[in-house]
C-alpha cells in the first residue's frame, strides 16, 4: 500500500486580509522506503503541505482534500487516533528545531517523552531507549543528561532527528532540517537520514530551498511555486535538466563546482516569489519567467505528463508543447 | 586575536593570518561557523584591534584614532548578511544612501551622488527609489539598496559577510551578477565571507579556507576548490553534491573550541591522513608543529600540511 497519498489537497488561510491560498491542488504520492524532495522557496507552500501531514495548522486554516497515510485519511481521523498517529506513524523535523527543546528540560526525557506517551514501558526503558537513539545519531550517552543551551546547533538538530525517531514511524518530514547548518554537519545529519531510510524502509519527505541537495538525496523531486507542484520527476534529472522554466531558475542558483559554464555566471532571477495573497492572474510565474509566451497570462497550466522517458511532469505551457524553459547565454533558447 | 572568556583563559579566534586583498579582486573566505571568518573581517574594518600583527591598506598600516578609522571607512565598506537589519525601516532609501555622505559631511552635489550609487547598485531610475520605503521593495532590491549605501562613498574595497545568505534562493544571482559587474566596472576589490563554496565558485578569483583561527589552504579558486590538497578542504569540497570528488569524505564531530586549540596541527584531530595513517612520515611534524600559510603572489596555491603541502619551484 502507498504509504503517504496526497489529493487534491487546498490550504487556505483566513485572516484579516480575507482568505489567502497557501497550497492549490496538490497532488504527490510517497512509497514506504523511498524519499521525496520538495523544492521551494519563501511562500510556495511547501510547509504548510508538511504541517498539513500531521493536522499541525493553526485553526485559520480551511484544509480540504485528503492525506492518506497508510490509507487512513489525516484529514478525518478522530482526535484520539490523530494523537496515536503523531510520533507513531509519522514525525516531523522542523527548520530550527534546534529552538523547539524545552530548555529547562535535559535531553534524556525529551526524547524519552514521546515514547512515554505512546507505548506501554516504564520510564526506566524509556531512558534506555532514549541513550540508544542518541547513539543512533551519533551523539554520546553522556549528553542525556545536559541542556539544550549545552550542545551546540548541529547537536540539537540531531537531538530533533532523534525524537522523531524515537517511536519507529513510517514516515518521517524533515522541513529545511539541515539549512541552518554548516556543509560538514549538514554532511553528518543527511547521511544519518539517509542511513537509516534506508536500514529502516522509513518513507521519507525532505523540504529544502536546495535543489542540488535533494538531487543527491532523494529519488523525486517536487517544485513548488505559489502554492502548487509545478515539476515533478526523478530528483537528479530534474536537477540536471528542468522542465519548469522556475525549476531551471532555481537550480542555477546552486552552481556546480568544477563546471565552467557556472563560473562567473551567477543565475537567478529578478522580483521576489509572489505573495499568495495576490496571485498573478494566468500562470503565477508568468511575471518572472524568461520564457513566457502569449497563452501564458490567459490560465493557469496543470500539471501534466510530458511526453518522453523518465516520468517527467510540469505545470508549464510551453513545456508541454515541447518548448524551452531556458534562455542561454546568447539571448536564444535551448 | 585573543579574546578573554568570562572565567579566565583565552580564546585565540585569529591566529596568524596572512591574507591580501588585490585592487579589483574578489577574494572569498570560507569557512565554517566558529572558524574566526567574522572575527577577522571585523579586524580588517577596524572593529576590533588585532592582539598581535596589522592590517594595512594600501600599503600603510591602520590607525585606530576616531579620525583615522573613519577616513579608511570610506575606502572599506561594510555588507552585512540581512538587508532588512541594515534599513531603517522609517527612513527612504534616499536617506539611507545619503546617510554615508552625510556622516563623512560630504555636503556637495548630495542627490547626485544618490542616484549614482542607486544607479550603480541597478536601481534604475534612481529618482523612482528616492522615497521609497525599505517594506516596499523586495528582498533583492533591499540588498541592491544596502549596496548603494556602501558604493556612495566611492570605496576601492567592499567587504560582504555572507551577502546572499539571507535571500531567496532564485534571488542570490542578481546579487552576485552585481558584485561581479561593479568589479568589471569600478575596480572594486571584494572580500566576500561565506561558508558557501558554491558562491565562491560563483564569483570569487581567490580563495582562503579557515580552520580555528587560521588560512589552511589559499589561491585560485578553480585551482583550491577542484583540486583541494588540505586534508579540510578536500573534505569540505567532497561532501557537496556533484562534487568534482570522487568520494564523500563526512568528517565526524565538529569545530573545536577556539579556547582549546589542539597542540600541533589544528586539524590533526579530525584528520583522516592522520588517522588513517597515510601521514605516518609526516606524523611527527602534525603532532609538533602548525604550519602557516604565508601571503604570496596572486597566482600562486597554498596549503599548511605538512603531508600535501607544495613545494615552492621557481617556474611551476
Amino acid at each position: 500500500m502507498t504509504l503517504l497519498q496526497i489529493r487534491d489537497l487546498d490550504v487556505t488561510y483566513r485572516g484579516p486580509r480575507g482568505a489567502v491560498p497557501a497550497v492549490r491542488g496538490v497532488d504527490l504520492t510517497l512509497e514506504a522506503g523511498r524519499t521525496l524532495g520538495i523544492a521551494g522557496e519563501s511562500g510556495c507552500g511547501k510547509s504548510t503541505l508538511a504541517m498539513a501531514v500531521l493536522r499541525l495548522l493553526p485553526a485559520n486554516a480551511v484544509v480540504t482534500g485528503e492525506i492518506l497515510l497508510d490509507g487512513e485519511d489525516v484529514l478525518t481521523m478522530g482526535w484520539g487516533r490523530l494523537r496515536a498517529v503523531r510520533w507513531v506513524g509519522a514525525s516531523i523535523v522542523f527548520q530550527g528545531a534546534m529552538h523547539s527543546l524545552n530548555a529547562v528540560q535535559r535531553i534524556g526525557p525529551q526524547i524519552a517523552e514521546p515514547i512515554l506517551v505512546h507505548e506501554k514501558v516504564t520510564k526506566a526503558a524509556a531512558n534506555r531507549r532514549a541513550v540508544e537513539l542518541l547513539e543512533m545519531v551519533g551523539l554520546p550517552a553522556s549528553r542525556a543528561r545536559r541542556y539544550p543551551h549545552e550542545l551546540s546547533g548541529g547537536q540539537r538538530q540531531r537531538v530533533m532527528i532523534a525524537m522523531a525517531l524515537a517511536c519507529d514511524p513510517d514516515l518521517i518530514v524533515a522541513d529545511e532540517a539541515t539549512t541552518a547548518l554548516d556543509v560538514m554537519v549538514q554532511a553528518q545529519v543527511l547521511e544519518l537520514i539517509t542511513g537509516l531510510v534506508a536500514e529502516r524502509g522509513v518513507g521519507l519527505v525532505m523540504i529544502s530551498h536546495d535543489l542540488s541537495v535533494l538531487s543527491a538525496t532523494c529519488d523525486r523531486t517536487a517544485v513548488m511555486y505559489a502554492g502548487r507542484v509545478v515539476e515533478l520527476g526523478p530528483a537528479r534529472e530534474l536537477f540536471a535538466r528542468a522542465r519548469h522554466p522556475y525549476s531551471a531558475a532555481l537550480g542555477s542558483a546552486f552552481p556546480v563546482i568544477g563546471d565552467a559554464a557556472s563560473r562567473r555566471r551567477p543565475g537567478g532571477l529578478a522580483g521576489d516569489p509572489p505573495d499568495p495573497a495576490a496571485l498573478p492572474p494566468g500562470c503565477s510565474f508568468r511575471p518572472r519567467c524568461p520564457v513566457a509566451a502569449q497563452g501564458c497570462a490567459a490560465a493557469e497550466p496543470e500539471l501534466l505528463a510530458l511526453p518522453g522517458p523518465g516520468e517527467r511532469h510540469s505545470a508549464c505551457f510551453v513545456a508541454q508543447a515541447g518548448g524551452p524553459v531556458v534562455v542561454d547565454a546568447q539571448g536564444s533558447r535551448s | 586575536m585573543d579574546f578573554g572568556l568570562p572565567g579566565g583563559g583565552t580564546a585565540r579566534a585569529v591566529d596568524g593570518v596572512d591574507l591580501d586583498v588585490a585592487p579589483g579582486e574578489i577574494v572569498a573566505l570560507a569557512g565554517e561557523s566558529g572558524c574566526g571568518k567574522t572575527t577577522l573581517a571585523r579586524a580588517l574594518l577596524g572593529l576590533e584591534r588585532a592582539t598581535r600583527g596589522s592590517v594595512s591598506f594600501e600599503g600603510a598600516p591602520l590607525r585606530y584614532s576616531t579620525r583615522a578609522l573613519k577616513a579608511y571607512r570610506r575606502s572599506v565598506q561594510l555588507i552585512l548578511q540581512d538587508p532588512t537589519g541594515a534599513l531603517n525601516p522609517r527612513h527612504t532609501i534616499y536617506d539611507a544612501v545619503a546617510e554615508g555622505l552625510r556622516i563623512h559631511g560630504i555636503a556637495d552635489g548630495e542627490t547626485e551622488r544618490v542616484a549614482a550609487a542607486l544607479s550603480r547598485a541597478g536601481l534604475r531610475p534612481p529618482e523612482k527609489f528616492f522615497l521609497s520605503y525599505p517594506h516596499e521593495l523586495s528582498g533583492g532590491q533591499r540588498q541592491r539598496a544596502v549596496i548603494a549605501g556602501a558604493l556612495v562613498l566611492e570605496p576601492s574595497v567592499i567587504v560582504a559577510d555572507e551577502p546572499v545568505a539571507s535571500l531567496d534562493a532564485s534571488v542570490r544571482g542578481e546579487i552576485l551578477a552585481l558584485l561581479l559587474r561593479l568589479r568589471d566596472e569600478m575596480d572594486l576589490g571584494a572580500l566576500v565571507i561565506t561558508h558557501d563554496l558554491g558562491l565562491a565558485w560563483s564569483i570569487a578569483d581567490r580563495i582562503a579556507i579557515m580552520y580555528l583561527g587560521r588560512i589552511v589552504e589559499q589561491g585560485p579558486v578553480e585551482r583550491v576548490l577542484t583540486e583541494p590538497r588540505h586534508p579540510y578542504t578536500r573534505a569540505l569540497v567532497s561532501v557537496l553534491p556533484d562534487s568534482p570528488l570522487p568520494e564523500p569524505v563526512v568528517l565526524a564531530g565538529e569545530l573545536p573550541d577556539a579556547a582549546r586549540i589542539p597542540s600541533g596541527c589544528r586539524f590533526r584531530p579530525r584528520c583522516p591522513e592522520y588517522a588513517s595513517g597515510r601521514a605516518a612520515a609526516v606524523a611527527e611534524a602534525c603532532e609538533s608543529e602548525d604550519l602557516a600559510v604565508a601571503s604570496a603572489e596572486a597566482s600562486s596555491h597554498q596549503v599548511a600540511c605538512h603531508l600535501h603541502r607544495i613545494e615552492r619551484r621557481a617556474a611551476a
